[in-house]
């Protein structure tokens, strides 16, 4: 065996070598397939539990960071092993299972949360020859098995017997289900510009520029509802600890806890993997030709890059309301996800049309296509927060001497904030935040 | 026996079995949850017969949907989820002797398709040329056009009439 070739495709190589000798032993080649499978998802599965041991340091240690904390530091060196000492301080716990509670879903609904995020590494694309599996409809099959992780915390939330959990389930179908909607809408742009819906084929497709340029609006879309469908903050309302304790894991103790932990954590980095794959070109970077190994650094670098961003949000933002949750996404996220795939494709036919054959001056041309599309959205939101202030002026003149009064600011979310908040003179002489 | 049809075989059978569980089980949440788990096995059957992409269509929809509307439905009726009343009525002996009946005539007519009849399927073709050709097909007027057209604004239809049902009016 070829050493260089070793190097070049390892998974393809090291495959081969165990078919060759499992098949020299005498066992049927359906027999090796299966085995080589069964490998193949225990490497991927194995790899996917491991990682959050290492997230959820990280996070905590940024955090920390943010907080002008040290965060855990004592268990191995940096504090490195402080999750396994958590995880074993998870194992020996008493599992509670509450009175009342419906013991089967209880139960069954922390593994199929795990189970649920796990399944999404089975498609994504570590390098050029790195993937559990290409799968020609990869992109829809990641949105299929994400709906799989709603279903585990409403089963979480309705089998515990109690109603803050109860709650939590409730909230986890008002965003959740409401938040697909714009997912699927925004996933469908790269998938659009790619004519494909294998991840792979999708990163291959950003070989000279990454569709981030040539779609920023729907991937600032797809990243945000992503941070919503894992449920962090600013849209934490499922377990939101100030209202309702914990939400829908409220009554679940040791490990059955930890798999919903696990399960969040890896999510959140999925978000970053999913993001770096269809927006950041993946595993595409400089001499990735020459060394396909080379790809898996670029992804994994691409992909803590986005969980940074999903840290920091969740350390520097305060919870989004109910209400202003599901007005951004039905009357903001959904509208502009639709708006931006009639433009991608309008742009891009007719560049293709046209005859453009350079990926440069495609990209530069719908990046031009998106700037006008998010410059009409603010305009548009801004023309009507100027509308509702008018409004709401009149009205306190006519009726309120107290008055509400008028910010300095046009942006909509914030104008219906202070409008439904505090109508005092305080209002009026500094801005609500 | 091939490991595809002793996959087949066992998901057929809880398939079925969650089905029947479906309208035996007394606790409304577990029939919604046995019915997400005959949905799920229904799609595993699409992914042995290579239909991948129905299979991520039936989850998202199915599951990621119409299910979870289901059972969001029936978690806000907490009260009356567990049914102690009989679960037949006076005629079940003649339901299942009609529901009989139909599946006879049902297989005795599938049966007379000649092709079920073949056991060597046609050449496959590749699996991105057949979504290739489903999404020609949707846009076809010589196929489907009309069909899908008709069923998007039915779908538009629903979408407006619940939003004018929902507004609430100044």
């Amino acid at each position: 065996m070829d050493i260089g070739q070793l190097f070049n495709d390892p998974v393809g190589q090291i495959r081969q070598l165990l078919a060759q000798l499992l098949t020299s032993i005498g066992l049927a080649p359906q027999a090796v397939d299966l085995i080589l499978m069964v490998i193949g998802v225990v490497i991927i599965a194995s790899f996917c539990l491991l990682l959050p041991l290492f997230l959820i340091w990280f996070e905590r240690r940024v955090v920390a960071r943010m907080q002008d904390r040290v965060g855990p530091n004592r268990v191995g060196p940096q504090g490195l092993l402080q999750t396994i000492a958590d995880a074993i301080k998870l194992l020996i716990k008493e599992d509670i299972t509450p009175t009342g509670a419906d013991k089967i879903v209880y139960n069954a609904a922390p593994i199929l949360s795990v189970i649920a995020v796990i399944s999404m590494w089975a498609v994504i694309p570590f390098a050029a020859t790195i993937v559990g599996t290409s799968l020609n409809v990869g992109a829809l099959y990641i949105v299929s098995v994400g709906s799989l992780g709603t279903l585990a915390i409403m089963m979480g939330g309705w089998s515990s017997n109690n109603k803050y959990a109860l709650l939590g389930a409730f909230r986890t179908a008002a965003q959740l289900v409401s938040y697909e909607a714009p997912l699927l809408l925004s996933l469908s742009v790269p998938v659009l510009l790619a004519r494909s819906m294998d991840l792979n084929t999708i990163v291959a497709a950003q070989k000279d520029v990454w569709f981030i340029v040539a779609a920023p609006v729907a991937a600032l879309i797809f990243f945000l509802t992503s941070v919503a469908e894992v449920g962090r903050t600013p849209f934490d309302l499922l377990e939101a600890e100030s209202e309702i304790v914990a939400g829908f894991h409220i009554e679940y103790t040791g490990m059955k806890f930890g798999m919903f932990f696990v399960a969040e954590f890896l999510h959140a980095f999925t978000v970053g993997a999913l993001t770096a794959i269809l927006f950041l070109g993946g595993w595409q970077g400089p001499f990735v030709e020459q060394v396909p190994l080379l790809g898996v650094l670029y992804f994994m670098a691409k992909a803590f890059a986005g969980y940074f961003l999903v840290i920091l949000m969740r350390a520097a933002l305060p919870r989004i309301r109910i209400d202003h949750m599901l007005d951004f996404n039905w009357k903001f996220l959904v509208p502009v996800a639709l708006a931006a795939i009639v433009v991608t494709m309008l742009g891009d036919k007719l560049i293709q049309t046209a005859g453009i054959d350079s990926a440069w001056i495609r990209a530069g041309l719908l990046f031009l296509v998106n700037a006008v599309l998010a410059w009409a959205t603010y305009w548009l939101l801004s023309a009507s927060a100027r509308r509702l202030r008018a409004a709401e002026e009149a009205a306190a003149a006519g009726h309120d001497p107290m008055g509400g009064g008028p910010d300095d600011h046009g942006d909509q979310a914030e104008h219906a904030a202070v409008a439904h908040g505090d109508h005092g003179p305080a209002a009026a002489s500094a801005p609500a935040h | 026996m091939t490991s595809n049809q002793i996959i087949f075989l066992i998901t057929a059978a809880a398939t079925l079995g969650a089905a029947l569980y479906v309208v035996t089980a007394r606790n409304l949440v577990h029939a919604a949850l046995a019915l997400i788990a005959t949905f799920f096995g229904v799609a595993i059957i699409f992914v042995l017969l290579q239909a991948g992409f129905l299979a991520a269509a039936q989850v998202v929809l199915y599951i990621g949907a119409i299910a979870i509307l289901i059972i969001f439905a029936i978690m806000l009726t907490r009260r009356v989820m567990q049914d102690t009343g009989p679960q037949t009525n006076r005629i079940w002996g003649v339901a299942a002797g009609l529901s009989l009946i139909t599946f006879s005539a049902l297989l005795a007519s599938f049966r007379l398709v000649p092709s079920l009849q073949q056991v060597t399927p046609a050449a496959q073709p590749s699996a991105d040329q057949v979504i290739k050709s489903l999404g020609f097909a949707f846009v076809d007027p010589n196929q489907y056009l009309l069909p899908f057209e008709l069923a998007s604004v039915l779908l538009l239809i629903a979408l407006i009439g619940s939003i004018v049902i929902a507004a609430d009016r100044k």
